[in-house]
């Protein structure tokens, strides 16, 4: 069962490592094809040079979906590619998925204004990539802190950006974002879905890789005391869409979310009074007003685990609960431990 | 099996009365009897062929008479939930719900009968933001609709599955239709359409499943006219978000805060202009996708006409003159393509 490898953090190492690695799952084989050629190793950007990435480089790099960004291109040809993005814009002129998904506004608009909090503001440093499948559907299971969902977003530039397919992150969200004026729009159109069993299944079989931060509300909105301290899983849905659509699970880690809004307190009737999970109070906010919103510049790490396999249960097992309460432990710890090993590598919260 | 005789009722309206022209056009269908309490305007009653109007209201006992005496076999109830008209909300539930009862009561007492198909509505799921993307035919909605057109279309279904489990050598279809949407027909959702500031929910943007007239005239023919028995859902491949469907028309999207959304409508319901239901509002804040794998692979239909195509086709066949002109955009484009290429 415990299969929680330790998969090193540098990308000089990472190639051999996968290499040895006898992975039972069945896409290793072409994670480590793609990985001896160019493209995949290439991107996972070397230790430690976080500032040196711009946001030249994150667009040029990014998947096939934005040619407009490169800085192959003139002005010319990017302000003509500008207007008739507009035009498509104006005259109602694209296509969205029947969950709402609108992949144009998204890699077009909103994935490079994430790539600038990305690159610039938490310089990220993701690794493990080649653990998500390339063409097929994958569940990636995160750990959820930071007061506001800056973890799920910076995950979803990671993969579009530095996997070696470029995959969009399908991510599963709560009920009250659905709810909420701006945001619910906001999340359908950046290819969000409610987090049900029904929508989870539909797009694991679409081939989709979809993200589900299972501690919820109690892990994103944890005391600062709580740091790194995995809240419950609950009911373990997560597993049973991933076993009846045979997907595997891919344990995801961050580190670095933590530190961006300390939440020392929580004023609750005000929370109550705006319908919120919970009203947080951290060293800057609310008494510094917007300033207090900018998040903390931390330094950020997030690992991908190695896959774990569900099929091999079969589909009949996401009846079993014990099967199911299992597994989701074993995801629960695997990425724990990944979180404590980061952690101990972490020398300082801001430079890493 | 083809039907020998085929009842339609709701014949003074758009599918009603297509449907019965449609089936009529079929030579192995021996008589179609088109059923409304109002006699269909001159258009519609020309589509009809040689189907024959009866007018009779279907919450009147002559209608068991109809039926037996005719000895029908095949029934069609296409006039339930229907929001083709602005109607007051008693009468429609009057149509609707106890229209219904009295049909089946009739087809449940006439040996004759052996096929019933019903128009339902995919508004049976509700719209809520708890509820999945995409409903299938398994699915119950979060909220039950606790108002309007779709709290009949929930309480028919009911009627509808009653009267099956009482006469289980009846073949029962129940076709759970998205929105149509087409240059002839007239709805809700077409006059929305049609203004040139549509209001729209601040903050919100619904999904959009449409359907064109033709592909639901088909799935309605298909069933009469062969023997499906289930519950499916049709509407077209693909979703157009409102917003975005608003700038297709031409039209300038106006969003209004939630709060203010029901007064408004309030005040404008009853004037030609919009007449829009809490429901139809709860609508346009989330939309509603279904799955139809089922029409598909068990009903063995593929909608010919996509969302987008069905709305488009709306758009030119009505002639909608467009607010922002996509010339005047496209031509905007090129004088700024030009500009370029002279720089250069």
């Amino acid at each position: 069962m415990a299969d929680a490898r330790v998969i090193p953090l540098h990308p000089e190492d990472d190639g051999g490592g996968r290499a040895e690695s006898g992975s039972s799952s069945r896409w290793a084989g072409d994670a480590r094809a793609a990985a001896s050629g160019a493209p995949g190793s290439a991107r996972e950007r070397p230790a430690g040079s976080g500032e040196a990435g711009s946001e030249e480089d994150g667009a040029g790099e990014g998947g096939a979906g934005n040619e407009g960004g490169g800085e192959g291109l003139d002005w010319h040809e990017t302000l003509a590619d500008l207007t008739a993005f507009a035009r498509r814009r104006l005259l109602g002129q694209y296509r969205v998925d029947e969950f709402g998904f609108d992949r144009e506004l998204t890699e077009r608009f909103f994935l490079p204004l994430l790539r600038t909090v990305y690159d610039n503001w938490f310089r990220v440093e993701a690794v493990g990539l080649h653990n998500v499948p390339h063409d097929s559907g994958a569940l990636v299971v995160a750990n959820h802190s930071g007061t506001l969902p800056w973890d799920a977003l910076m995950t979803t530039v990671a993969l579009h950006d530095y996997h070696p397919t470029g995959r969009q992150l399908r991510m599963l969200g709560a009920d009250v974002v659905f709810g909420t004026p701006l945001v619910g729009a906001l999340a359908r159109k950046t290819g969000q879905t409610l987090a049900c069993n029904p929508d989870a299944e539909r797009l694991l079989r679409g081939g989709e890789v979809v993200g589900v931060w299972p501690e919820g509300f109690k892990g994103i909105g944890k005391p600062f005391r709580d740091r790194y301290k995995l809240q419950r899983f609950g009911r373990g849905g997560f597993v049973s869409a991933a076993m009846r659509s045979g997907v595997p699970i891919v344990p995801c880690s961050i580190v670095g979310a933590e530190e961006i809004y300390p939440k020392i307190g929580d004023i609750r009737p005000l929370a109550r009074l705006l319908g919120l999970p919970y009203f947080p109070v951290t060293p800057f906010f609310p008494h510094l007003g917007p300033l207090g919103t900018v998040p903390l510049p931390s330094k950020w790490y997030i690992e991908f685990g190695e896959p774990i396999d569900t099929a091999e249960h079969g589909p009949e097992a996401a009846e079993d609960p014990m099967v199911v309460f299992n597994l989701s432990d074993q995801v629960r710890e695997t990425i724990q431990e990944t979180i404590y090993r980061l952690l101990a590598q972490r020398r300082t919260v801001f430079f890493g | 099996m083809v039907p020998n005789v085929v009842l339609v009722t709701g014949v003074s309206r758009f599918v009603g009365a297509h449907l019965a022209g449609r089936l009529a056009e079929n030579p192995a269908v021996g008589r179609v009897l088109g059923v409304d309490s109002e006699r269909p305007r001159r258009e519609l009653s020309r589509r009809m062929g040689r189907a024959e109007f009866v007018r009779a209201d279907i919450r009147n006992p002559l209608i068991a008479r109809i039926i037996s005496e005719a000895a029908v076999d095949t029934v069609v109830h296409a006039s339930s939930n229907t929001d083709e008209m602005p109607v007051a909300r008693a009468a429609m539930k009057e149509m609707n719900v106890l229209g219904t009862m009295r049909l089946l009561a009739a087809c449940q007492e006439s040996p004759h009968v052996r096929k019933l198909v019903v128009k339902s509505t995919s508004a049976v799921y509700g719209a809520s933001s708890r509820d999945p993307a995409v409903f299938d035919e398994e699915m119950a909605p979060k909220d039950l609709p606790s108002s309007g057109y779709a709290k009949d279309a929930v309480e028919v279904e009911g009627y509808v599955r009653g009267f099956g489990r009482r006469r289980p050598d009846v073949a029962v279809t129940l076709l759970r239709f998205t929105d149509l949407i087409g240059p002839r027909i007239d709805s809700v959702l077409t006059r929305y359409f049609s203004l040139p500031l549509v209001p729209t929910v601040f903050g919100h943007d619904a999904r959009l499943q449409l359907l064109h007239p033709e592909d639901a005239l088909a799935v309605l023919r298909r069933a009469a006219l062969e023997e499906l028995p289930g519950v499916f859902n049709v509407g077209a491949d693909g979703v157009l978000m409102l917003g975005q469907a608003i700038r297709r028309a031409g039209r300038v999207p106006v969003p209004i805060p939630g709060t203010m959304v029901s007064p408004l409508a309030g005040f404008f319901r009853g004037t030609n202009l919009a007449s829009l239901s809490a429901e139809q509002m709860r609508f346009l804040n989330f939309g509603r996708v279904v799955d139809t794998a089922k029409l598909r692979d068990r009903f063995g239909f593929a909608p010919r006409w996509t969302t987008q195509q069905a709305f488009d086709d709306f758009v030119h066949g009505r002639e909608l003159r467009p607010v922002i002109d996509p010339e005047m955009v496209e031509g905007a484009e090129r004088e700024i393509n030009r500009t370029i290429t002279r720089l250069r």
